[in-house]
């Protein structure tokens, strides 16, 4: 249905031949507009209905004084179902610091809540199929609990700003909700509102890259130098994804025109983890409770882990 | 008087939230006391983690994004 309107908007209504360049961007583009989109709305109404998605207050009740094993599993798959704006990172970490939950299962948690969420994981299944999304999903929760194993061996308690462990927290706040249907319906409604709103920009940016990609790269250059047999096309594709940012959901367009082109799986995967986990606005908000040391870590970690992962799967494929 | 608190640290939510609240106060000719809580300690004395967060005279009613209008509109008059 979207192919179909594509085809009719690009070759039909602009007239452009379905062998140019131009012609395979504008068609790219407005299919995966049209179908990300609906999806998006789709995926976050539904799941605002069932009111499946956690508040990081419930995830830290969980969380709180569990065994590390128990309680790192629970702040992995917890964080892949719970979307929080990083402006929230601050009282997030301070609250499970408070909560006596160790940094390595936080650490964990802060891994696995951007990289990964059901909204993502339904796009992907859409647009890349749910092969890939599986990959992609595992890879994330494999990163989180590793990632966040790794940082606790560096004792990154000693980085910690002392004010933090000074706070105190209240009891949480228990938020009468609204749950008759019409009650449901608003709330979803309302989170349709909140999330697209929040992050339609770099949808739309990531379908345009991924549009450019598909239309404007030759095929057999990229089969050359990104097939990859090089073995530094991964953590170049890692190093490439630490500056730049995106919302797990608008780097999926850009990995289905990488795929499409013949960009090794390994080398896709280790880019869209770098770009969703990794980015600088949310390190330097985590800088107002953790000294620079600790970041610096955490980066370290998270490149090297997603660029073994990057291999892993290119060896694999 | 009701006493609303902003919960935030100055994110772009909380400077929505504030907005909205003052607005429907306007709007209803309702007198408010309205005041933005940045203070880290104070929000999490609260019990609050996920920000924007509201007070209303010292309970917490909405936390983790911006209130719908009409749940503000209850508020204030209510």
């Amino acid at each position: 249905m979207f192919e179909h309107l594509a085809n009719l908007v690009a070759f039909g209504l602009l007239g452009l031949g379905a062998e140019s360049r131009v012609g395979a961007a504008v068609q790219f583009f407005v299919m995966d507009v049209t179908k990300i989109f609906a999806l998006l709305i789709l995926v976050i109404y539904v799941m605002g209905l069932l009111r499946a998605m956690l508040s990081p207050e419930r995830v830290r009740a969980f969380v709180r004084g569990r065994p590390d094993w128990q309680a790192r599993g629970l702040a992995v798959t917890l964080g892949a179902v719970t979307p929080f704006c990083s402006c929230s990172s601050v009282p997030l970490f301070i609250g499970f610091v408070e909560a006596g939950i160790p940094l390595g299962v936080t650490f964990s948690f802060l891994i696995a809540s951007p990289m990964i969420n059901e909204v993502a994981a339904v796009i992907l299944v859409g647009i890349l199929g749910w092969k890939l999304a599986a990959l992609y999903v595992s890879a994330g929760l494999l990163v989180a609990w590793f990632g966040g194993m790794a940082m606790q061996v560096f004792r990154p308690e000693r980085w910690v700003e002392d004010y933090v462990w000074k706070i105190r927290m209240g009891d949480a706040a228990a938020i009468e909700e609204d749950q008759t249907l019409l009650g449901r319906h608003r709330y979803a409604v309302g989170e349709v509102k909140a999330i697209v709103g929040r992050i339609w920009a770099w949808v739309l940016l990531g379908i345009g890259v991924g549009a450019i990609f598909h239309g404007f790269v030759p095929a057999d250059w990229v089969t050359r130098h990104l097939g990859g047999n090089a073995w530094y096309t991964v953590p170049a594709a890692v190093l490439l994804g630490i500056p730049l940012y995106s919302n797990a959901t608008g780097i999926i367009p850009v990995a289905e025109a990488m795929l499409g082109k013949g960009v090794a799986v390994g080398t896709t995967l280790a880019l869209m983890m770098s770009v969703a986990a990794l980015s600088l606005p949310e390190m330097l908000i985590l800088r107002k409770v953790i000294r620079w040391q600790a970041l610096g870590l955490f980066a370290a970690v998270l490149a090297i882990a997603f660029t073994l992962v990057g291999w892993a799967f290119n060896v694999i494929a | 008087m009701k006493k609303f608190k902003v919960l935030g640290g100055g994110c772009r939510n909380c400077e929505i939230t504030a907005n909205v609240i003052a607005q429907a106060a306007k709007e209803a000719g309702v007198e408010i006391e309205l005041e933005k809580v940045t203070d880290m300690a104070r929000i999490l004395g609260y019990g609050v983690m996920s920000t924007p967060g509201v007070v209303l005279d010292e309970t917490v009613v909405h936390a983790g994004s911006v209130p719908a209008p009409d749940q503000v509109r209850a508020w204030v008059r209510g």
